[in-house]
């Protein structure tokens, strides 16, 4: 998994704890049902959970939770269902499975359960460069969904990969001409035909590769997207934006270059793509200085000249050396309805309307107590970390990850933010989540922590949330918690 | 010293008004002034250790197996702007005219380098100007020499800190890719070196009406150290003749940038046993490695005769 015995990689304060490297989860996107989640991580595996739809599991009264708990030290998976209000919180305590009654319909349990793993992308090395390139999967985008079959997209620093996930249940049994173990019979023995059936079998899960797109950049891809017209997609490197057709791999369109005649006089990187959910001409694009692009396809085949510029005038009273590090768009994501776009940068999250490009119509504080601590951070390089954000179903709640094992949710229409926290020592299964907050000043609570006492190794950095329900995955480190919302299963309030 | 209570504001506490409440008002005006020289002292001292940990991030960018771009040019868009500013505070020339007058021994750049993975860099800096090679060990050392050289505005920074003992090892400097420290005592005395090797051969710099010229080419220097750049143009020094002659026969498509900033990386995994290594390898990375090495060599062999001597 690209151990090398003289790379750096390998922290070796991980092994303390039984963490690998390997098993960082990079990436986490539901499909378009929900029913599935894929994770990747940077050991270049993809394992993919699916959700149960048995209907009925464990009940409630509406409180209770936990399905699932499983510790495998290479996997290293904790997933705990737990219940929870997205914006209020009630503590209960645990109920024992012998209480629980099935529930109806209403109550799709839903746990996710492990559906498939597969090695996605193996180190390699780049001999004309004499460069290694990572396995890490860097995005996993989801296809939507035409036949039985499911496709994502997986990419790591320079490769895109479509795979299939086919499930296999039956066989076909009654050969003429072979016998069970599929070994050729003696043609005399035959004494009358008979057809094949097909027979259940236990569920096997296949998944293959079916398209490679390579060789298609030179730096790093960090973005991936698939078109609403499901035939392209487009992949963004730090200087560079790529449209391909799914069906094609020799060949991808260059829709954006920024890269300058003189790398001397580079400034600003692409550090984020996505395509319109609904108009398959028009795409974002997020820079380090904290601009966003839109462009529209059809104005011509480069899109170097943006068709909107977005972009929040710089507050003069605020400047600092760490102003532009800390403007860099780390994230962009499209709403549900195509009119909003979510940023997020060093210490805010960002909601613009499509139609103003003065400035965001929201901004959020994820952890403005960090505004001091800048040069401390500069100096350990955590100010150089990229947070995702995400959008709840029906656009309302806004979320992303903080440090401390942190994750904070924005309700848009009143404005109040809550901390989450995704650590197991603090959440027992079953139990519900309480909120978390930090002691920047006034009087304290108990259970509050300080500015200083915040763990920077342990990042919020990847999330996703279902489309339709309020289930939220959060990747902390090699560990993937899940949280339902049981008291508003489809909608926030 | 200031008074307490007294924000400082990173960027602006130059400008901050200097608040005296607790001297007399007949004093007030001479402690106003030593309060004023106090704070911009104590502001361009951040300033100056924010410019000092953005080069050796940027060095220490050169070393990681995978380098970030975005994360490189967040760090030398800062390192300009630092810049920027202090040549609009004029400290630049004040600076300059300081490390003019240094004197430095080449052989003080060969003894820093002695534990750092970049073995060769440090002696092919002590002997010749600058030129850009294909080799990353080199390019990472030469990133911090252009900034020094390519104004020499920039090499002044390095001198504002008491110098240090010129044995001081480096490895400290180099000795992990993470988790480092600044170690300004090496960046010192590189500058220091560099400085007395270039001077006659640099372009004047800069003041007055050239000021922004420079600082112009300050800021490409400072590119050229994150992004790489291997045409040789170094603006008059003497040519390497060697050099030259080994780089006429490269093809300079090959330094294509994108295969410089990432070619580099792989510069940094080699140890001072892997350059020999290095020489019998193919293509024009070992043309110009092994060049630089030659001659290094023999430096090698002394040091590490000093290494496993004591």
């Amino acid at each position: 998994m690209g151990e090398d015995a003289e790379s750096p990689k390998i922290n070796h304060t991980f092994l303390r704890d039984y963490v690998t490297e390997a098993d960082v989860i990079s990436t986490v996107e539901f499909n378009q049902t929900g029913d599935l989640l894929a994770t990747g991580d940077k050991g270049g595996r993809v394992v993919i959970f699916q959700r149960e739809t048995e209907v009925g599991f464990y009940t409630l009264d509406f409180k209770t939770v936990t399905l699932f708990y499983t510790q495998d030290i290479h996997n290293a998976l904790h997933i705990l269902c737990i219940l929870k209000g997205c914006v209020s919180f009630t503590f209960c305590p645990g109920q024992s499975k012998g209480e629980l009654e099935e529930v109806g319909e209403t109550g799709d349990s839903g746990e996710y359960n492990v559906y498939s793993t597969f090695q996605s992308h193996e180190p390699d090395f780049d001999y004309l460069k004499s460069l290694e390139i990572e396995e890490k999967i860097n995005k996993i985008r989801w296809l939507p969904q035409q036949n039985a079959a499911h496709f994502l997209l997986s990419t790591n620093d320079k490769t895109i990969k479509l795979w299939k996930v086919s499930e296999r249940d039956k066989r076909p049994e009654g050969y003429n001409l072979k016998d069970e173990e599929g070994r050729l019979k003696d043609i005399s023995t035959i004494t009358s035909l008979q057809v094949p059936v097909l027979k259940p079998t236990d569920l096997m899960v296949e998944v293959r590769p079916r398209r490679v797109f390579s060789n298609g950049h030179t730096y790093h891809v960090n973005s991936i997207s698939v078109n609403s017209d499901g035939e392209t997609y487009l992949s963004a490197d730090d200087l560079r934006i790529n449209m391909w057709h799914l069906g094609i791999t020799d060949r991808s369109f260059n829709i954006v270059d920024i890269k300058p005649a003189n790398m001397e006089d580079l400034t600003e990187v692409i550090t984020a793509a996505e395509f319109h959910p609904h108009h398959c001409h028009l795409f974002v694009y997020s820079s380090s200085k904290g601009t966003l692009r839109l462009c529209d396809m059809r104005a011509s085949a480069l899109c170097d000249k943006h068709t909107k510029l977005f972009e929040e005038p710089e507050d003069p009273g605020s400047r600092s050396f760490f102003s532009e590090i800390i403007s860099s768009v780390s994230d962009v994501k499209f709403s549900h309805s195509g009119r909003y776009l979510l940023t997020r940068d060093y210490l805010t999250a960002k909601v613009w309307d499509l139609n103003m490009d003065k400035g965001p119509v929201e901004t959020y504080q994820v952890h403005e107590y960090l505004r001091s601590k800048l040069c401390s951070l500069y100096e350990n390089d955590c100010i150089f970390d990229k947070f995702e954000c995400v959008w709840n179903s029906s656009d309302s709640v806004i979320m992303t990850g903080a440090y401390n094992s942190f994750f904070r949710m924005f309700d848009r229409e009143t404005g109040r933010g809550v901390t989450l926290e995704a650590w197991r020592e603090s959440s027992k299964p079953r139990a519900v989540l309480r909120t978390r907050r930090v002691y920047t000043g006034g009087k304290r609570r108990r259970g509050d922590v300080g500015v200083d006492s915040l763990d920077f190794t342990k990042k919020i950095l990847h999330m996703a949330w279902h489309p339709s329900e309020n289930i939220i995955a959060i990747a902390a480190t090699n560990n993937l918690y899940i949280f339902q919302d049981r008291v508003n299963p489809d909608h926030t309030q | 010293m200031f008074p307490k209570g007294t924000k400082r504001k990173f960027s602006d506490s130059a400008e901050e008004p200097v608040s005296s409440s607790d001297q007399g008002p007949s004093a007030a005006s001479s402690a106003a002034a030593v309060a004023a020289r106090t704070l911009s002292s104590s502001y361009s001292l951040q300033r100056q250790s924010l410019l000092d940990m953005s080069l050796i991030k940027l060095q220490l960018c050169h070393m990681l197996v995978e380098p970030n771009l975005c994360r490189s040019v967040l760090i030398a868009n800062t390192v300009r702007q630092i810049q920027e500013e202090m040549t609009q505070d004029g400290t630049w020339q004040i600076m300059t005219q300081a490390l003019a007058a240094a004197q430095c021994p080449a052989d003080r750049l060969v003894a820093t380098e002695v534990l750092c993975r970049q073995t060769d860099a440090a002696a092919q800096a002590g002997q010749s100007p600058k030129p850009f090679s294909v080799v990353g060990l080199e390019e990472g050392y030469h990133a911090e020499e252009v900034v020094m050289e390519g104004d020499v505005e920039t090499e002044v920074t390095m001198s504002t800190l008491s110098p240090v003992s010129p044995q001081m090892s480096s490895a400290s400097y180099l000795a992990g890719p993470f988790g480092m420290g600044p170690c300004w005592e090496e960046e010192e005395e590189e500058g220091e070196c560099e400085e007395d090797e270039d001077e006659d051969s640099e372009e004047c710099v800069s003041e007055g009406e050239e000021a922004d010229r420079d600082h112009l080419s300050a800021d490409s220097r400072t590119g050229e150290q994150v992004f790489g750049t291997f045409e040789i143009k170094h603006p008059a020094p003497p040519p390497d003749p060697a050099l030259e002659e080994l780089f006429s026969d490269v093809d300079p498509s090959y330094y294509d940038l994108d295969t410089v900033l990432t070619g580099m990386q792989s510069a940094p995994k080699m140890g001072p046993y892997d350059l020999l290594e290095s020489l019998s390898s193919h293509g024009p990375t070992t043309l110009s490695s092994s060049s630089s090495c030659r001659s290094d060599l023999n430096e090698l062999d002394h040091i590490m005769e000093i290494i496993v001597g004591s």
